[in-house]
């Protein structure tokens, strides 16, 4: 039973530094893993959703507990904008500090840069299924 | 870096839905043309959805 589990669990070897990059750099776990035209894909798709959210103004969250809304909304908001890797660490690094304004650009803006983390993070479960030979 | 200062809602949604399509459909299928096809399917749920809820929003308003 318990050489079952071991078989069918795959090494942390196999996949841990393909979604790494992949978290780190949208798309980059497919050019490891030699998928670029698919990496391409990603890569362009959630770096054109983060440049358009930054252009929009939008509002980076920042984890906050207190109900379970609020610390659903702006802890979830959080780990989305997280998930876009380098884009958000080089924005925070080079002092983006957009803070909550009221209007439905800005609106539309802190969306689209969850939206990109969002989109990054089923890029990363991608490659974890390429990387452990569920799919090619 | 550029501001954009007006975007509409059609914009905003025609921006979200074309990016989330190609996404959802590079890492759901298996084949490029299942990935492309699917992709355009999304596109067309989501913008099918925006003129469903929009045309109701209006109603809803009169």
């Amino acid at each position: 039973m318990a050489n079952n589990t071991a078989a069918e669990t795959p090494s942390l070897r196999a996949w841990f530094p393909a979604v790494a990059v992949g978290w780190l750099i949208p798309g980059g776990g497919h050019f490891l893993l030699k998928r670029a035209g698919r990496g391409g894909l990603l890569l362009g798709s959630v770096l054109i959703m983060f440049l358009l959210g930054l252009m929009m103004r939008g509002a980076m969250f920042q984890p906050q507990t207190g109900d379970v809304l609020t610390t659903v909304i702006y802890t979830g908001g959080f780990i989305g904008d997280l998930c876009s890797g380098l884009f958000y660490l080089l924005a925070i690094w080079l002092g983006y500090a957009q803070p909550d304004a009221a209007g439905h650009v800005h609106d539309y803006g802190t969306k689209l840069l969850v939206a990109a983390g969002l989109l990054n993070l089923l890029a990363m479960v991608d490659v974890y299924e390429i990387a452990t030979g569920k799919k090619d | 870096m550029p501001r954009m200062n007006f975007v509409s809602h059609f914009e905003a949604a025609l921006i979200f839905a074309f990016f989330s399509s190609i996404v959802l459909g590079v890492v759901t299928k298996r084949t490029d043309r299942e990935r492309l096809i699917y992709g355009l399917r999304c596109f067309a749920y989501f913008m099918g959805s925006v003129f469903v809820i929009g045309w109701l929003m209006f109603l809803g308003h009169r």
